[in-house]
């Protein structure tokens, strides 16, 4: 008989986790109980009252974290060495948090489609039936949206948090499959929408075989899914080699996928173009922060000592990823698509980030680390890309959103607010000084090249030149072309959008100019526990 | 008793199912040949927990249980709603968005 003894959770440091998802769950016995015409407002408020109080929980769990490890690190291992909450999972968690409020006010809006929101009507009645008609007409919604993104927002968190491989495989999965029913959601162009979701399905879940399947050799190897047993394993050299690299292998392809680094690039053009544009928004935004965040904790803790293992594939996957996205983004003649292919060249820039890697004794003083880089890439990533595509959400004609490239002609004209705004957030996609673009991208050039990743780097500034020619492009068509026909007309959002627009703007003009704070932040955060 | 063999096996039964992901056309064969691979990691699972003479692959192979579940309920949805639409659960048809 073996004694059970009761399991420790730490619930003073993992309760905002807790908190999404119990909200999540809240929000479907609304979906249950609730009358259908106070659905919506409840829905929204929870999920806005349950966002911000999470936040508020990890700043102040953030600011009471102890120090270990010397200093160097801050926070500690919880739930029985399931979750870790250290500076660098804090960090990461407010990030996500203030994404997925932005994602949330982008999901809630209402203003653009006359009374109703972005999703479809009844997703069960199939397109250009009198069912659909029917919903439509009677003004039906999906407020099921609201507690599925919860339950990915939660699993987000969960991701970079996680302190063994199992917990990461699960929270894996928990925050990918909302966001497969999200994708297929739309209220308009639903074969479209249809097909994205399917598509992101079923290569979602061939990766994620790829990546339990080297878990599973990982754990074989090293007899132990905790990151520290692994590092130590491999520290002792003990086990077959060839299964710690077969393993390796597999789960970085589960990992690149979730990035969309390439080759694993093609579900994201697709899905980007496919789905609401609300959820684009979200989902290029809030899954980056924590698939990188969790890459990076897996490849620092758990392989920090087989780093002469991954950074040479690190070093081929990001060359080969900004130039795909760089390359493909340039023919494209879809806003949302030619946005898919440049977070692919994010991904590539971050992935320079994470390759420049070095041990503390390696580093001067006072030089950022890359997790330093990678983390504060994140936050101006994130806040550009959530306001990018809220503005791709207002560019419409009488069939929707017009996301035909050529559509955009004489958008300056139009609204030149709009234009404007638009392209702020292009020049700073591009890295034009005083955005925040700018700065990520040259603290992630200055990690790999004191990493000695120079052709890396020689690389990522040459395709940042050519992105910077597809993004001007657009931003010529806007100010320099004449409107083809009746020219693009932008509807006016509610305050909804406008405020994620006005918080994406902020940040990159704020990070842009003054990016000590948050690089501060980033520096205050520490190392991961290992 | 080697554990050799097992893995042997799950090897082979990871490879079927790669292999039938990226041949099969039909959505549902795909994805059951996705279930495959979660099965043979399974096995894996079990079979390392056997050597490693610990309980954590076990307990692995329960979550990875679960997850096919969940992904089930929504793979299901997604695939019965494109068939719905389409009259088709080919994955050849689906192809609206390219280039």
């Amino acid at each position: 008989m073996i004694e059970f003894s009761k399991p420790v959770i730490g619930y003073a440091e993992v309760w905002p986790m807790l908190l999404v998802f119990g909200v999540a769950c809240a929000g479907v016995l609304v979906e249950a109980f609730a009358p259908r015409r106070v659905r919506y407002a409840t829905q929204v408020l929870l999920a806005l009252v349950g966002l911000a109080a999470a936040f508020v929980g990890t700043v102040m769990i953030g600011l009471d974290l102890n120090e270990t490890a010397g200093g160097a690190a801050k926070g500690g291992i919880t739930a029985e060495g399931a979750i870790v909450v250290d500076g660098p999972a804090i960090f990461l968690w407010g990030l996500i948090l203030l994404i997925a409020v932005g994602g949330l006010l982008l999901f809630a809006e209402r203003e653009l489609e006359g009374g109703v929101s972005a999703f479809a009507g009844q997703a069960a009645a199939l397109p250009g039936t009198e069912a659909e008609r029917e919903a439509s007409t009677r003004g039906l919604d999906h407020t099921e949206v609201f507690p599925l993104m919860m339950f990915a927002v939660g699993g987000m968190m969960l991701f970079p948090a996680s302190n063994d491989l199992l917990t990461m495989f699960v929270a894996l999965e928990v925050l990918s499959l909302p966001l497969y029913l999200l994708s297929g959601l739309a209220r308009r162009r639903r074969l479209l929408s249809q097909e994205a979701a399917l598509k992101y399905f079923l290569l979602g879940a061939f990766s994620s075989g790829f990546f339990i399947y080297g878990i599973a050799l990982v754990y074989g190897y090293a007899g132990t899914m905790e990151f520290g047993g692994i590092n130590e394993a491999i520290s002792n050299n003990t086990g077959n080699r060839t299964l710690l690299l077969a393993g390796m292998g597999l789960i970085s392809v589960g990992l690149l996928f979730k990035v969309g680094a390439a080759p694993f690039q093609a579900w994201t053009p697709d899905v980007y173009q496919g789905a609401p544009t609300a959820v684009t928004g979200f989902m290029a935004a809030a899954t980056k922060v924590a698939a990188f965040g969790a890459l990076m904790r897996l490849y620092y803790v758990a392989f920090g000592n087989e780093r002469w293992s991954w950074q040479p594939m690190l070093w081929v996957i990001a060359i080969l990823t900004m130039l795909v996205g760089a390359l493909l983004a340039i023919a494209q003649s879809d806003i949302k698509r030619m946005l898919a292919y440049s977070s692919v060249a994010h991904t590539g820039f971050l992935l320079t980030g994470v390759l420049g890697a070095q041990s503390a004794s390696e580093l001067s003083s006072g030089e950022i680390t890359s997790l330093q880089a990678v983390l504060f890439y994140l936050v101006t990533y994130g806040f550009m890309t959530l306001g990018a595509f809220a503005i791709v959400s207002m560019v419409r004609d009488a069939g929707g959103e017009t996301n035909h490239l050529s559509r955009w002609a004489g958008l300056g004209k139009e609204s030149p607010i709009v234009a404007g705004i638009f392209a702020f957030f292009l020049l700073s996609m591009a890295g034009i000084p005083l955005t925040a673009g700018f700065t990520g991208k040259w603290a992630v050039f200055a990690v790999a090249m004191s990493a000695g990743a120079w052709p890396v780097v020689v690389v990522a500034v040459l395709t940042s030149a050519l992105a910077a020619f597809f993004y001007v492009r657009v931003i010529v068509l806007m100010y320099f072309a004449d409107p083809v026909g009746a020219g693009p007309s932008v509807t006016l959002p509610s305050v909804l959008t406008a405020v994620t627009i006005a918080l994406g703007v902020a940040a990159t003009l704020l990070l842009g100019i003054v990016p000590g704070p948050v690089l501060d932040l980033a520096a205050h955060a520490g190392e991961f526990i290992r | 008793m080697s554990t050799e063999p097992y893995i042997v096996l799950s090897a082979i039964l990871f490879t079927i199912g790669c292999v039938g992901v990226l041949t099969r056309r039909n959505a549902i064969v795909v994805f059951m040949c996705v279930e495959l691979m979660l099965n043979a990691s399974n096995l894996a699972l079990v079979t390392f927990a056997k050597a490693n003479g610990n309980l954590e692959g076990q307990v692995g192979a329960f979550f990875v249980m679960v997850v096919a579940a969940a992904e089930v309920v929504v793979g299901l949805a997604i695939i019965m709603t494109i068939f719905r639409t389409r009259r088709s659960a080919s994955v050849d048809d689906a192809s609206l968005l390219k280039y």
